[in-house]
Order: C-alpha cells, then sequence, then structure tokens
C-alpha cells in the first residue's frame, strides 16, 4: 500500500490516529462517523426552480460509481441506497446555472444522504449547491463525467454556526471530460470536505478551486485526493485560506497521486493560508506520489502567512483606516476565487458574509 | 498656507545588531507651494526620513517633533496623517492582489473626501490623471501594483499624488529606475499636482537628472542623518560636478 493509499480509509470507525483522521475532532462530529448518529430520512436536498429540457432531478436508487473505502461514506451506503439524482442528458447544454439547495433542517438528528449527479457525453453544466441552515449532515456525492462532458460544480458551505457537515464530493471523470469545483467554506462549526478525483479515460481535466474563512472555534478541514490513473489527464488545485479567532482551525491536505500508466499527467497545486490574529491555527500538506518519471509537471506549493503589515501601511497611506485596509485585503486575497463564481449576487453575499466575520473577529 | 516643520528629529530602528540611530536630529521646513530637494548618499537616512514623516511603524521616533499647521503629526495614525494631507509617494510601491487599481483609488478618496465621490466626476477625474500620465484605461482593472513595471509603478503612484491632492507630498527616489521619457512624464504631473494645489513638495533623490525637470526652490544635502548643507538650486549643480565625497569623508 502507498502512503497515499494508507490515507484512504479502512472500513472502521475511525479512532483518531490513522492519517486521514488525525486532524478531524472526532466528539465534534455528531456521531456521524461512529454510527451513533440518529438517522432520519429528511431527503435535504432539492433543485431550485424548473429543470430545463434534457435535465431530470429525481429520487432512485443509486449504484455507486465508485467503490470507497471511506468510513463515513460506507456508513451512509449501508444506510440507504437511495438517493438524489440530477442528470444532464448527452449533448445537452444548459446554459443557465442549476441551483440546488436545503429545503429541511434539524440539530436532534442526523441526515445521511446520497447524490449523484450524471452528465451524459458532450453535456455541459454548472451546478450550484447552496448548503445553508441548521444540519447534521454526512454526504456521499457523486459526479460522473461521461466522455466529452463539461461540468462546473459549485459547492457554497454557508451552514448556521452548529452545522456538522461531513461528506465527499467525488468526480469520476472520463475521457476528454473536463470538471471545474469551487468550493467556498464560510460556515458551520465543523465542515470535513473530501473533494476527490478519479481520472478514467485520457485528456480528462480537473480545476479545483476553494475559500474557505474559518473564525473562532470553527474546524473547516478540506483532504484532496487526486487520482492520475490514466494518461495525459491534467489537475490544477488552488485553495486559499484565511482564519480569524480563538481556536479557528483550518486543515488543507492536497494528494496528488500519479500512477505509473499516467504518463503525459500535468499537475500543480497550491494552498495559501492568511492568519489574520493569534490562537488561529492553519495546517497545510501537499503530497505528492509519482510512480512515472513521463510527465509533462508536477508540483506543489503551501504557504502560510501573517498579514502583510506593509501592505497596511500602503492602504493607511492613502488615507484608509485600518479596519478598512484590513477588510480590503482579505476581499482581495479572496476576490481571485470568489471571482470565478460569475455570478454577482453570490459572490457580494460571499463577501458581505467574509465582512461580517471579521467584523466580529474584531479586526 | 500650510507648513510642515520638522525639528530635531530622532530616529532609530531595529536591527540585528540592535538598536541603531539613522536620524540625527533633522531640522527642514516646507510651506506650501514649495519645492524641497534632499540630496545624499545612499544609507545616509534619506528614506527613512521620508517613512518616518509617513508613520511607518519600523521606525522610532526617540526625539524632536514634526507638526503640519501646528497640529502633531507623531501622535497621529498613518491614515490620520494622509487626511491631515501628508502623501507619500514610495520607492517600492507595495502589491495589493486581489485589489483593482480602480477600488482602491476610490476607496483612498472616499476616506481623504470624507464622502464618496461622484461617479460620474469620479470617473472624469481618473481618465484625466491616467492621460495626464499616459497610461492606458485598462490599467484601472489591474490589481494594485501587481506585476506593474517599475515605469508604472512610479506612474501609479503620481495618479495617486493628484487625485488625492494632498497639501504635501515626500516622493521617495520617485526618479529611480525610470527611463528619460518616463521621467519626464512622472515630473510633469508631480509639477501638475504643484500648480494645481499648490503643493509642498520634498524630493528624495540621489541624482539631479529629475531636477532638470521638477526645479527645486531649496537643496539640502543629507548626510550620517542629518542636513549637513543647504542651499539653493546650484548647490545641486555642485553635487553634479563634485559628488558626497566631501560629506561623506567629513
Amino acid at each position: 500500500m502507498t502512503t497515499l493509499a494508507s490515507n484512504i480509509l479502512e472500513n472502521h470507525t475511525p479512532t483518531g490516529r490513522e492519517e486521514a483522521w488525525r486532524f478531524t475532532p472526532l466528539k465534534r462530529l455528531a456521531g456521524l462517523h461512529d454510527g451513533s448518529a440518529t438517522p432520519d430520512d429528511r431527503k435535504s436536498l432539492a433543485i431550485n426552480g424548473a429543470t430545463a429540457t434534457g435535465v431530470s432531478f429525481t429520487r432512485g436508487t443509486i449504484t455507486a460509481a465508485s467503490p470507497s473505502e471511506d468510513a463515513i461514506v460506507n456508513r451512509i451506503r449501508n444506510h440507504t441506497s437511495e438517493g438524489a439524482i440530477l442528470a444532464i442528458d448527452k449533448n445537452t447544454v444548459v446554459s443557465e446555472p442549476i441551483f440546488l439547495n436545503r429545503t429541511t433542517w434539524g440539530l436532534d438528528s442526523a441526515e445521511l444522504s446520497r447524490v449523484q449527479i450524471r452528465l451524459g457525453e458532450h453535456a455541459k453544466a454548472t451546478v450550484i449547491l447552496e448548503n445553508t441552515g441548521d444540519t447534521h449532515l454526512a454526504e456521499d456525492l457523486e459526479m460522473v463525467l461521461a466522455p466529452g462532458s463539461d461540468l462546473t460544480f459549485i459547492s457554497l458551505q454557508e451552514w448556521e454556526s452548529k452545522s456538522v457537515y461531513a461528506a465527499t464530493h467525488n468526480a469520476i471523470i472520463d475521457r476528454d471530460a473536463s470538471l471545474k469545483t469551487i468550493t467556498v467554506t464560510v460556515g458551520g462549526d465543523l465542515v470535513r470536505l473530501l473533494p476527490k478525483v478519479e481520472f478514467i479515460g485520457s485528456g480528462a481535466s480537473a480545476d479545483l478551486q476553494g475559500v474557505y474563512f474559518a473564525t473562532a472555534g470553527q474546524f473547516f478541514e478540506h483532504r484532496m485526493h487526486v487520482d492520475h490513473a490514466v494518461p495525459h489527464a491534467k489537475s490544477n488545485v488552488n485553495y486559499k485560506g484565511a482564519l480569524a479567532g480563538d481556536k479557528a482551525h483550518t486543515v488543507w491536505i492536497g494528494d496528488v497521486y500519479i500512477r505509473a500508466a499516467a504518463e503525459g499527467t500535468d499537475t500543480y497545486e497550491l494552498n495559501r493560508n492568511l492568519i489574520l490574529t493569534d490562537g488561529a491555527r492553519a495546517d497545510s500538506v501537499p503530497n505528492l506520489e509519482i510512480e512515472t518519471g513521463e510527465i509533462v509537471g508536477a508540483g506543489h506549493a503551501s504557504t502560510t502567512g501573517r498579514f502583510d503589515d506593509e501592505q497596511l501601511f500602503y492602504l493607511m497611506s492613502r488615507g484608509i483606516q485600518e479596519s478598512d485596509a484590513r477588510r480590503l485585503v482579505v476581499r482581495g486575497f479572496f476576490n481571485e476565487v470568489i471571482s470565478l463564481i460569475g455570478n454577482e449576487e453570490i459572490q457580494e453575499r460571499l463577501m458581505a458574509r467574509i465582512d461580517n466575520e471579521l467584523e466580529k473577529a474584531g479586526k | 498656507m500650510s507648513t510642515l516643520e520638522i525639528r530635531g528629529l530622532k530616529v532609530t530602528v531595529d536591527t540585528e545588531q540592535g538598536v541603531k540611530e539613522i536620524l540625527k536630529g533633522v531640522d527642514l521646513t516646507i510651506k506650501s507651494g514649495e519645492i524641497h530637494a534632499i540630496m545624499g548618499p545612499n544609507g545616509s537616512g534619506k528614506s527613512t526620513l521620508a517613512y518616518s514623516i509617513a508613520g511607518h511603524p519600523k521606525y522610532t521616533i526617540t526625539g524632536g517633533t514634526v507638526t503640519l499647521d501646528g497640529a502633531d503629526v507623531l501622535e497621529m495614525t498613518v491614515d490620520e496623517r494622509a487626511k491631515a494631507g501628508l502623501f507619500l509617494a514610495m520607492q517600492y510601491p507595495v502589491e495589493v492582489p486581489g485589489v483593482s487599481v480602480s477600488n482602491f483609488l476610490r476607496t483612498a478618496a472616499t476616506a481623504l473626501r470624507g464622502e464618496a465621490p461622484k461617479l460620474r466626476e469620479w470617473v472624469g477625474e481618473v481618465k484625466g490623471a491616467m492621460e495626464g500620465l499616459k497610461m492606458d484605461p485598462s490599467f484601472a482593472q489591474r490589481n494594485v501594483n501587481e506585476g506593474f513595471s517599475g515605469g508604472e509603478k512610479k506612474r501609479h503612484e503620481i495618479m495617486q499624488l493628484e487625485l488625492l491632492k494632498p497639501k504635501f507630498a515626500i516622493l521617495d527616489e520617485t526618479d529611480s529606475g525610470l527611463d528619460v521619457d518616463a521621467l519626464r512624464i512622472v515630473s510633469e504631473g508631480v509639477v501638475r499636482a504643484k500648480e494645481a494645489n499648490n503643493l509642498g513638495v520634498l524630493l528624495i533623490t540621489h541624482y539631479t537628472r529629475i531636477l532638470r525637470y521638477i526645479k527645486p526652490d531649496f537643496v539640502h544635502v543629507f548626510a550620517a542623518g542629518k542636513v549637513v548643507e543647504q542651499g539653493g538650486a546650484e548647490l545641486a549643480e555642485k553635487l553634479e560636478a563634485n559628488g558626497y565625497a566631501e560629506y561623506v569623508s567629513a
């Protein structure tokens, strides 16, 4: 077993000693990992608005597109084979974004949810998942991209402050298909999100962009796993995080695995963290494991830094007061990724939330 | 008519070798509409003077006063100094990723004027300032100083000088790294700002060539943390001929 394969989980209850669980505060997972949560059948995911021609949103039996060794995913799969299925027919190009949102909530029980987003050959769509409200939610979300398809998947974790979200967002990408994800995590008590990419056909690509902002007491973990098992696939990862307030804690893990067959792979991953106050902690661990030298490129970088006093001085020397200068710098830091969403209303909402969180943190 | 008055200014900085005194009692008085050139060798403390007046946290003031029309500048925060009418054009302007020039300028103008400038007039002001400095309109959409060439950074500093309309501007080696054309364009911007707003200028430079475009009323030679000689424009010509050797060895 390779080092990275050991990051994939054994089929048992995590103890916290496993590599994949060593950062996660298990006590705050609301029993989603050990089976002590009380599941209810609340089916919180809904489609918002009418479905276009060639698009369907139904509930039915889901056959897993990919086996999982993740403890939580397996609990979900043992619990139910039913879930929400968003299908976009082959050759269908959906011009407007498809909005998925949450319609039911609750903190006294838990939801174990399965979701599958399927794109037929040469289908193209943008899906925006708006995660809001109070919840304890474990989710097994799969994206299945047929050859030549093109999916932009935007997931917005804007949960209320007590929510727990433990999810796998796993993309299985076939030949010449292309995935772009924008993952935003700004709310919840604990978010543990595992974005995964499995390339199953050559010429496929994945671009994973993300931002997170944790304030006092929040724990946000983003653990990527990009599996280059086929030749000539391309992946790019760019996650940016900011932290403010006591015991704000973020974890970013970027595992990229280039197997022997994956000649011509081109991959790069980057994680940048901005620590705005004392008492916050950002863990950042890029891992690259390469079994073939016949690649185009493979690189990673990780930086974690304090607020840049020179930037602050420059802005203040133009008359901008300190709190406004800080807000400008933090907005600028996030803007690179947030502006990719391409929806002014959502972008403004997220920036306003970030401003608000900054203000609460007293910075 | 405003007056910026520096009296007996002493400044230290923390270094790995301990606390080091950089400014050893600087006296200087600048009035509105006057151009003062401060010339001196590298390491004489010229930039320290500029950053100390602007309030950079790296420098500790250990003695003396800086007042603007009697108000104690040293008691002010960095943004309050700008609001009082001071402007520092930096030698190495700082990159602010993700913040567009347009957003930055409008935020600064709003802070300094106490209210957001009216959009239509503001667009005209910015356009005019950019045209004056021969900058491409696309410049406004770029991130502050990110990927700017040396010349673009300096034009951007002087564009702010023209838009933000301070009472006094400290230009810290604005001429460094500029080719002849850029030097002329940037200098013309400084002269425009002076004429439009009766600006007082403290021009810090190592070389005399910028003084061909911005004529100083007073020249101060700076060495080892203080002003060692003062005169008119003719002093610059003497420095051009003889260099700083006599001040450094003294």
